[in-house]
């Protein structure tokens, strides 16, 4: 392409988005004459080189705009409509400029259309200009015959321009283009020569220039990149250099190479800055955007923009334009109100959207909020249902912050109907994909009539990554050290062992027991020593809202090293990521944390709608369990949940103690009773009996299973309640129906003073009040808490505990589910501390996780403490420290 | 090509000589620390690091499904850019750089192993030895993802 014709487009392209976002400011405010003047020199400037490049086309259109905005200058009232028009026109101008960029060419046609009703706005709504208030000297001028669609008479062109400041001053080129156009008729005349217009661009540049931009020069995108790889190169050679150096003590290369070193940081850190642009790059054509949607479905928008100086690498920015207008769109077409809908709910008429960004923790923070309606819960919780993406049964204990979830979800769109603004195909589920592909997370707040808000983070940059050097069956790998959460270390008789409950193998931590995948046969590298696991290392790693552990045969150390994308003929292998070069010279594939997560059972089963939510709670994910299938007395399968399973055990037989028909074993230094899970289940004669081991506080049972089946991740909804005791009742668990076993029945009866010797401590019982929407939940905190010496008072949602509370005020602490359907715990607590009979009440919340925004949420809201759903230990801790302030205070 | 000559890269792959079209040969050399690269498909032997770029290392044997060669003489490696990405053909042996008449170019025999003829581009007749011309965009291109 012509040199010359590259560099108008990009420029004139830059012009013109400029051109939409003052446009809209103008018409907001129509006496800002800076404004005017501003689309004025930049509307003159495209005509100007359109004229010298020869488009024809191009200059009669932006030649009629121009004179529109002539009249604005003059005076003329600034109308939406006229606005409008002018938007259009720049429309058809980008319009051609593609075909421009396509074909080197203008394309055929012609804007009559459009330069008809410019004009006709020109001559119908211009007040009369006198010309006798134009400063600089007129000569009369005539042009024999009418004019043509989109000219101006000569001296209102001139007058125009001698009221121009800026480029205008020059002498008026577009002269030049009418001369041209009257050239058949040369009795036109023009009281200056027109100069020729290249001089006049220069000048028109600098002006703008100096206003508008620093002193920049313009750089090929493709040559920053290839400056960043080679950068990249030399990160890695200087890392070798250090290796050889740290092997050679005293070396005379020691000095230098620090100084290479240093430099090496700083020119790395100077090309990575090249790639970082403003996020405002991204934002230009949301305001046009918003003020296109307003327009159209005539709502009044007020679109504000924060911290768009915000720097991200440009990958990213790429990545994130889309996404970013998408829901800005979203918020001004479905989000906002109309202006009556809004003033009967008390709201001033114009909506507002907020964008704003700013740096937090080495990412990119972004929100879109707006103050409309928020999402409609109703519509969502239906479509949800008919769209099949859970049952009505899911959906009714769910709380509207995981309802509305759901937008995220694969082919979900809200809108009922359609408009052409929105509703184009791309839902949220596009978007979530997007930044999931950034590694980045997309998080949403909706408040009933208060509005919406959507947060996404995203990290400064995808280039550089802290990763930990692992080594598998004699090969290393690369895992990012953003995913790794702890290190432990596993040998066959320490504190830390792998168990294996059929294939699948646990690790027990802190009462927790872990799913732990093996890094080789995950990989299909065994080395034939794959039995012989016990002792290796677990890498604890967090996906989302998953944990698991990863075992390998060896840790190294961190590096910091520079991803390079992997070859096209491995790129499909999910369990890589990419791959790079180490300090050492030699390549080492980065093992993507999602692909392995994937391979974990419980992604399946949990439906894509969820998988990529970040760092979603786990309860906001159907509450789905971890659950420990096994036999006992029948071939009918039985459950227990494995958060509350300590140990897994299997004894010899013979190790088993007898007495008055209690069974005993030698544990741990312990005589660890034996509880038979139910009747029918007898002790075996010989070989190994498998056990599950239930502790607390010290004191552990074991409870007599046939056979341990496997770990499932499932949701667990008890669908018949049992009259038996010792049984909560029957769940569907992976297809069959399932007994899910009541733990806190068996405790009882290892220990018949399991409750008593518990409660000694605590000489009066305290009052508790525990609120959880999941019977399950309530089903087995209560009797751990009534063992712990409380009085337990149970209520199955917020509404029915404050009426509890309000009936009897005689509680000493409050035990919240955080996560629940309509009221939720976080809403809870701040409607107790509103009430002044309960404003001091200690409240304690129960998260299925605890995330560092739950907490501080929490601590905003009043809660006295926060504590994991299973962390029983922690709960009574947590009780005990809340109690006993009461009692000081009392 | 037009003045009627053209240059190959000989390598020898189990005992049989091919030729590569110097034009795609970028280099020649010894292939050093290739990490392999689990779960690739079963021609890509690995990856390496060749001057700070990440080469995908392709077995040419295993391609033309022979046997692996388990001696312990380092095989050589012929660089190769396809699709804008670096690869390295393991071969047995690096020849000499042939000028050959285009004319003494014919197309695959018909009876040519159904392997072999997948990854030819004709022969020339030498006065020993068939030489195979190696078709290394469609060798490239044959490589399954994964497995």
């Amino acid at each position: 392409m012509d040199e010359l014709l590259r560099e108008f487009l990009t420029e004139t392209n830059e012009s013109l988005d400029v051109v939409d976002v003052e446009l809209v400011r103008f018409e907001r405010e129509p006496n800002n004459a800076e404004i005017l003047g501003n689309i004025f020199r930049l509307v003159h400037t495209i005509k100007g080189t359109c004229g010298f490049l020869n488009l024809p086309r191009l200059e009669t259109l932006t030649h009629a705009a121009e004179a529109l905005m002539g009249k604005f200058r003059d005076g003329m009232p600034v109308t939406g409509d006229a606005v409008s028009l002018i938007l259009a026109t720049l429309d058809r101008i980008k319009d051609l400029l593609d075909e421009l960029e396509r074909n080197q060419a203008e394309p055929s046609g012609d804007d009559g259309d459009l330069i008809d009703r410019l004009h006709g706005m020109v001559t119908g709504l211009a007040p009369v200009p006198a010309p006798a208030a134009t400063a600089g000297q007129l000569v009369y001028q005539v042009l024999e015959r009418p004019l043509r669609p989109g000219e101006v008479s000569l001296d209102e062109l001139e007058r125009a321009f001698r009221e121009t400041p800026g480029p205008a001053k020059a002498p008026p080129k577009p002269a030049a283009a009418q001369k041209q156009a009257a050239s058949p008729a040369p009795a036109a005349s023009i009281e200056k020569p027109a100069p020729p217009a290249p001089e006049e661009k220069p000048e028109a540049d600098d002006d703008h220039r100096a206003r508008l931009i620093k002193p920049s020069i313009r750089v090929q995108v493709d040559t920053l990149e290839s400056l960043m790889t080679m950068v990249s190169e030399l990160v890695l050679t200087r890392n070798q250099l250090l290796e050889i150096s740290r092997r050679h003590e005293d070396s005379e290369f020691k000095s230098p190479l620090q100084q290479l070193s240093n430099v090496t940081a700083e020119l790395q850190e100077g090309i990575m800055k090249t790639r970082m642009q403003p996020i405002g790059n991204a934002w230009q054509k949301l305001p046009r955007i918003v003020r296109d949607v307003a327009t159209e479905v005539g709502k009044s928008i007020e679109l504000e923009m924060v911290g768009a100086d915000t720097e991200l690498d440009r990958q990213l920015l790429d990545l994130i334009r889309d996404p970013l207008t998408h829901m800005v769109r979203n918020s001004a077409d479905h989000g906002l109100e109309l202006p009556a809908e809004r003033r009967s709910a008390g709201k001033p008429d114009k909506g507002t959207i907020r964008l704003s960004a700013y740096h937090e923790g080495g990412q990119i923070v972004i929100e879109i909020a707006d103050d409309g309606r928020g999402l409609d819960t109703e519509a969502i919780r239906n479509k949800v249902i008919s769209a099949g993406l859970a049952t009505e049964n899911d959906i009714a204990k769910m709380s509207d912050a995981q309802v509305h979830k759901f937008i995220f979800a694969p082919g979900f769109s809200t809108a009922s109907a359609i408009s052409s603004i929105s509703g184009r195909g791309v839902g949220m589920d596009v978007v979530r994909a997007n930044i999931d592909q950034i590694g980045g997370t997309i998080d949403l707040r909706s408040f009933p009539g208060r509005g919406t808000s959507v947060i996404i983070k995203i990290p400064l940059t995808l280039a550089i990554i802290n990763v930990l050097i692992v080594e598998a069956a004699g090969d290393r790998f690369a895992i990012p050290q953003l995913t790794v959460v702890e290190l432990v270390r596993v040998r066959a008789n320490s504190e830390h062992r792998i168990e294996r409950i059929r294939n699948a193998a646990v690790l027990r931590l802190r009462d927790k027991l872990l799913p732990l995948v093996d890094l080789k046969s995950l990989l299909k590298i065994d080395d034939g020593n794959g039995g012989a696991i016990e002792d290796g290392f677990i890498v604890v790693m967090q996906v989302g809202s998953e944990i698991f552990g990863l075992i390998v045969d060896n840790i190294f150390d961190t590096e910091e090293i520079v991803v390079k994308p992997l070859s096209s003929k491995l790129r499909n292998i999910p369990m890589f990521s990419g791959n790079t070069i180490l300090g050492d010279g030699s390549v080492i594939m980065i093992v993507d944390p999602n692909g392995v997560a994937q391979t974990l059972g419980a992604a399946g089963t949990r439906g894509a709608a969820f998988e990529a939510l970040g760092h979603a709670p786990r309860a906001d994910e159907h509450k789905t369990e971890s659950m420990l299938i096994f036999r006992a007395g029948s071939q009918h399968p039985k459950a227990v949940p494995i958060s509350l399973v300590t140990r897994l055990e299997e004894i010899d037989v013979r190790s088993i103690e007898s007495s008055n028909d209690r069974h005993f074993i030698q544990y741990r230094g312990q005589l660890m009773p034996l509880i038979p899970s139910n009747d029918d289940v007898r002790l075996r004669a010989e070989g190994v009996q498998p056990l599950l081991v239930f502790s607390d506080e010290g004191r552990s049972m074991g409870l007599i299973v046939d056979e341990i089946v496997d770990i499932v991740e499932d949701r667990l909804v008890i669908e018949v309640r049992s009259g038996r005791a010792g049984v909560i009742g029957s769940a569907v668990i992976k297809g069959q129906a399932t007994e899910v076993l009541d733990i806190s029945h068996f405790l009882p009866l290892a220990f018949e003073d399991w409750f008593d010797w518990k409660g000694e401590s605590s000489a009066v019982r305290r009052r508790v009040l525990l609120i959880d929407d999941a019977p399950f939940f309530r089903n087995i905190l209560a009797p751990v808490l009534g063992a712990a010496g409380y009085d337990v008072t149970t209520a199955g949602s917020a509404d029915e505990g404050l009426r509890i509370l309000h009936n009897s005020q005689a509680f000493d602490v409050v035990v919240t589910d955080i996560d629940m359907p309509g009221t939720d715990g976080f809403a809870l607590t701040e409607m107790l501390r509103n009430d002044a009979r309960f404003d001091a009440l200690p409240v304690i919340g129960l998260a299925a996780q605890v995330s560092p925004e739950a907490i501080a949420r929490g601590r905003e809201v009043g809660l006295h403490d926060f504590v994991a759903k299973f962390d029983r230990r922690g709960l009574v801790a947590a009780l005990k420290e809340q109690t006993s302030d009461l009692g000081q205070a009392a | 090509m037009t003045d009627g000559t053209i240059e190959y890269v000989t390598a020898i792959i189990g005992g049989q000589l091919f030729g590569l079209p110097i034009a795609r040969v970028q280099d020649v050399f010894a292939p050093q620390k290739v990490t392999r690269v689990p779960l690739a498909g079963y021609e890509v032997a690995g990856v390496l690091n060749l001057r700070g770029r990440i080469v995908t290392v392709v077995d040419l044997r295993r391609q033309l499904g022979l046997p692996v060669s388990d001696d312990d003489i380092a095989p050589m490696a012929i660089g190769i850019e396809y699709r804008g990405e670096s690869y390295g053909m393991l071969i047995d042996v690096v020849g000499e750089v042939l000028k050959l008449d285009a004319d003494s170019h014919e197309g695959n025999p018909i009876n040519l192993d159904p392997r072999l003829a997948r990854v030819a581009a004709g022969v020339h007749r030498l006065d020993a030895q068939i030489m195979i011309v190696l078709d290394v965009d469609r060798a490239l291109g044959g490589i399954a993802m994964a497995a």
